[in-house]
Order: structure tokens, then C-alpha cells, then sequence
């Protein structure tokens, strides 16, 4: 998929205009299985790259999603309240997480690509 | 999870690794084994599968071994709360290995073999078998204590007895509770009607070297689907059952964690068992905690470790366990409170991750046993 950028932490982003589209990638949600909630932060709430963002409950265990950009949160995906397997269904999609206002575009240039991502996962 | 023992050391493998692998498991350790924490399908299909049909488990990580010698019943009991003298030969017993405090060492499984000699078979926790082995020998140094190198496969839900019977027939007839033999091909297989998920079901021990035929015998069934480490703690928890390592440990004694009735009338009276001044006084005067269900009104699970306060603010008591409930869909816990908040009803209060959440304290079990009992 185009346009998507990867952190190590297996969360992406996907720019649209100044904003980004964050999730967990497809590798990140098979490793923690079946997600059964995910905590989401208040829209409003600023947050530094690397900072916590989220958390995802699986069966087994709470894990942190941390933002991979800085800025201000504007969205949060209202489905995953009912619905929080849409992240194990459809993560780069349906199953996205938050909407931030980007700060600054240029901190996502450190990012991997798709292909970065794919060489990266095979490694672990 | 209980922790490994030592992480440093290398892993052990059960006889079943390999099958494991080709069956497409996530493999992780655990007490000291390199496990299977699922399958393809995942925690939350294999326990739901596991409550409507049957879900297979290798639990060949946990110690099997036999007391031997006139007397060892007796003997046992020297240690464990439960009235092993009334047990007849192939029934079994749910108890606890105690320290000399009432603390619980272990719980385990006894079963009295048929045959002339006295035989008690012991099945014990993974994360305690060596402690426990030990313990047993030094205070019952007079028997012997032989350790069995077999696995140990836990068929569970509503179709294993159809399908295990399949293979053996006339099993389907065993009581709860209760153990028989069975020759398979070349091989002894020990059966007993037990498991720790709440279902009907069986845990079979079967010489190693074949193992995995028996075991391909069962998954060719449709109805059988393997399931891991992940779905048997979420089934054990959705019975209510204790786990060695976050319900019991040293300092917890058989009735604050709800197991009084695992102790015989008879032994209430005569004692006999370390930590008797301890047990007899919680089971007169009832115990200063308890163990119980909770029910976090939150959809975010709470988990173990997580500190209960009265919804005054005072310290109540503190999770042991704690995850989410594939049948019933929603967060579950178990832990400790203080006995006056042990009342369905009562209400206790956490914090996560900066939110107060209120759990109301709930009888056990949260999913109803299915135990096989017919009736006499």
C-alpha cells in the first residue's frame, strides 16, 4: 500500500493533508491476537512522537500503541468502541485508530516504507 | 503467567513440539517449557470452540507421578487436607500440598490405583513439580516417589466423551472424578474425568513415543480443535478455578481461597495436616479474606496485580486474575477481599490507567460447570 509509513514499534501512518491516519500494522495485530478493547485518547490531547497514544487489550494482555508523529489528536475511530476486533480485521482500514493534526510532515521522513517494513518484520 | 524458573536456562520440550509446530501454534515459554499459547485460530475461537464441542490441550508440562507403598495414602495425608482414606481405588481427589503454616505448596490431583500395592498417582502443577517432588520426599522419605515420563493430553467440552470413546469405547460411561486404564494398540493409557475448564472432559496420559499418534487419532475428529496455554486460562477462569502462581501460593491457606470443601469432615475433626491451628480456626470463625469473583463495569479488562479499594477508600483487597470472557463477552477478574466485602452485591474500586472503575463482587463460577455425574 502506498503512502503508508512504518515505525519499529509496528504502528503506521497515513498522511492526508496535514493530518495522519494512525493504526497498528497487520503484523503488530496477529502478534497480539484477539483484541477485545482499545483505549483511545481524548480528542484534543497533544502528543510527541513516541509518546504513548493508545492501548489495546488482546485476551492475554494490555500492550501501548505510541503515536509515530507529533500532534494534536482530531479524530478517534468510533467503531472500535463496539467493535474493537476491527483492528484484527482490517487494521490500514476499518481498524484505524486516531486522527492527528500533524505538527510538522518532515518528522514522518524517518519512517520506513512499505517495503522498509516488510524487510524489517522478516527480520524478528 | 507464572514465570519460568529460571529464564536463563534452555527450554524444554514436550513430546509433542513438533506436532505443535505443524498445527501452525504460537509457541511461548512457560514454566520452563516452550508451549503452545494458541493456534491459527486464536484464544477467543478456542475457547468458544472448547464450551461447544471440544477443544484438545497438551498439558504433558505437568508432573505425573506415583507414591508408592503400603500405608502411603495414610502417609499423604500427613501433608495434604483431604480424606485420601476414603478414597477407593480408581477415584480421585482434588487437594493441596500444605507448608507447615496451612500455606499451600501445591495444588494437585490424587488418585488411588487399583491393584494389590498401594499406589497413589499424583498429577501437579508444571511451575511446582520439582519443588513438590522434593517436599514429598523429604517429609515421606519412607516411599517412593516415582516420576512418570508420559503425556498428558486434556480432551474438554460437551463432545469429548462421544469423541474420546470413539477410541475407547466404554469411556464415555467414567464418572467425574474418577480414573480407569485402557490398552490402545501397544500402549497403557491412563484416563481420568477431569480437567480444569469447568466442561466435561478427560485428561489422558499416554506413553510418550505415542503420543502423537493418539493424538492425530482425536484431531481427525471434527469436532476436536486444538487449543493453547491462552484459551485453558481463559476457560479455567471463566470456572472460577484457581491457578498456582496468582490464586495460591505459600501464604494462601485452602479456605480463604475457597476451597474448604476440598477438605474432609473427617480431617476437620482430627487434623492430622501442617497448619491445622491456622485452617480449623478460618474454617470456624470464617477467614479475614476470601476469594471471589469481579465484575469490572468496564468493557477494558483489569488485570492481575491491579489494588482493590472499599468505595470508601479503604484497602480491600487485590486482582489475581484477569482478562476477558470469550463465552460471556465481556471482563472478568478474580481476587482476594477482605470477608466483610466477600458478599454478592458488594462493590470495590480500582484504578486503570487513570480512570476509577467500580467491579461488583460476584459468585464463582462465572460460566456453570458441566461436570459427567450421573446419578446413582
Amino acid at each position: 500500500m502506498t503512502g503508508l509509513r512504518f515505525t519499529k514499534d509496528h504502528e503506521y501512518l497515513r498522511l492526508e493533508g496535514d493530518a495522519a491516519v494512525v493504526g497498528i500494522t497487520d503484523y503488530a495485530q496477529q502478534q497480539l491476537g484477539d483484541i477485545v478493547f482499545v483505549d483511545l485518547p481524548k480528542v484534543g490531547k497533544k502528543v510527541s512522537k513516541g509518546s504513548e497514544l493508545a492501548v489495546i487489550e488482546s485476551v492475554k494482555a494490555a500492550s501501548e500503541v505510541y503515536a509515530p508523529i507529533s500532534g494534536e489528536v482530531i479524530e478517534v475511530n468510533p467503531e472500535l468502541a463496539e467493535k474493537p476486533a476491527l483492528v484484527n480485521e482490517d487494521p490500514l482500514q476499518g481498524g484505524w485508530l486516531v486522527k492527528l493534526k500533524v505538527e510538522s510532515a518532515s518528522e514522518a521522513e524517518g519512517l520506513m516504507d512499505a517495503d522498509a517494513y516488510a524487510g524489517f518484520v522478516k527480520t524478528l | 503467567m507464572t514465570a519460568q524458573p529460571n529464564p536463563t536456562a534452555p527450554l524444554a520440550h514436550l513430546p509433542l513440539d513438533a506436532l505443535h509446530r505443524s498445527l501452525g501454534a504460537r509457541m511461548a515459554p512457560f514454566a520452563g517449557y516452550d508451549m503452545p499459547l494458541q493456534y491459527a485460530s486464536g484464544i477467543v475461537s478456542e475457547t468458544l470452540h472448547t464450551r461447544q464441542k471440544a477443544g484438545l490441550f497438551d498439558v504433558s508440562h505437568m508432573g505425573q507421578a506415583i507414591l508408592a507403598g503400603a500405608g502411603a495414602a495414610q502417609a499423604l495425608e500427613s501433608i495434604v487436607p483431604a480424606d485420601l482414606l476414603a478414597l477407593a481405588p480408581g477415584h480421585m481427589r482434588y487437594t493441596q500440598l500444605l507448608n507447615d503454616k496451612g500455606g499451600i505448596v501445591d495444588d494437585l490431583m490424587v488418585t488411588r490405583l487399583p491393584g494389590a500395592e498401594e499406589r497413589l498417582l499424583l498429577v501437579v502443577n508444571a511451575s511446582r513439580k520439582a519443588q513438590d517432588f522434593a517436599f514429598i520426599r523429604e517429609r515421606l522419605p519412607q516411599f517412593d516417589l516415582l516420576p512418570l515420563d508420559r503425556a498428558l493430553i486434556a480432551l474438554q467440552g460437551p463432545r469429548a466423551a462421544m469423541v474420546l470413546g470413539a477410541l475407547l469405547p466404554g469411556v464415555e460411561d467414567l464418572p467425574f472424578m474418577r480414573w480407569r486404564a485402557f490398552e490402545e494398540g501397544p500402549a497403557s493409557v491412563f484416563v481420568t474425568r477431569s480437567g480444569y475448564t469447568g466442561e466435561d472432559g478427560f485428561e489422558i496420559s499416554v506413553p510418550s513415543e505415542n503420543a502423537e499418534t493418539f493424538v492425530r487419532a482425536l484431531l481427525a475428529n471434527e469436532c476436536v480443535l486444538p487449543a493453547g496455554l491462552g484459551a485453558r486460562d481463559a476457560l479455567r477462569l471463566e470456572a472460577g478455578l484457581p491457578l498456582y502462581g496468582h490464586e495460591l501460593d505459600e501464604t494462601t491457606d485452602p479456605v480463604e481461597a475457597g476451597l474448604a470443601w476440598s477438605i474432609g469432615k473427617r480431617r476437620r475433626a482430627d487434623g492430622g495436616f501442617p497448619g491445622f491451628a491456622r485452617i480449623s480456626a478460618a474454617l470456624r470463625d470464617g477467614p479475614a479474606r476470601l476469594r471471589v469473583g469481579l465484575l469490572p463495569e468496564s468493557k477494558a479488562p483489569v488485570r492481575e496485580g491491579a489494588m482493590l479499594v472499599s468505595t470508601s477508600g479503604e484497602l480491600a483487597g487485590h486482582v489475581t486474575s484477569g482478562g476477558f470472557s470469550p463465552t460471556l463477552q465481556r471482563a472478568i477478574a478474580m481476587g482476594y477481599v477482605a470477608s466483610k466485602h466477600a458478599r454478592k452485591g458488594a462493590q470495590v474500586v480500582t484504578e486503570l490507567r487513570g480512570n476509577r472503575i467500580t467491579l461488583d463482587v460476584a459468585p464463582l463460577p462465572f460460566v456453570a460447570h458441566r461436570y459427567f455425574k450421573p446419578s446413582a
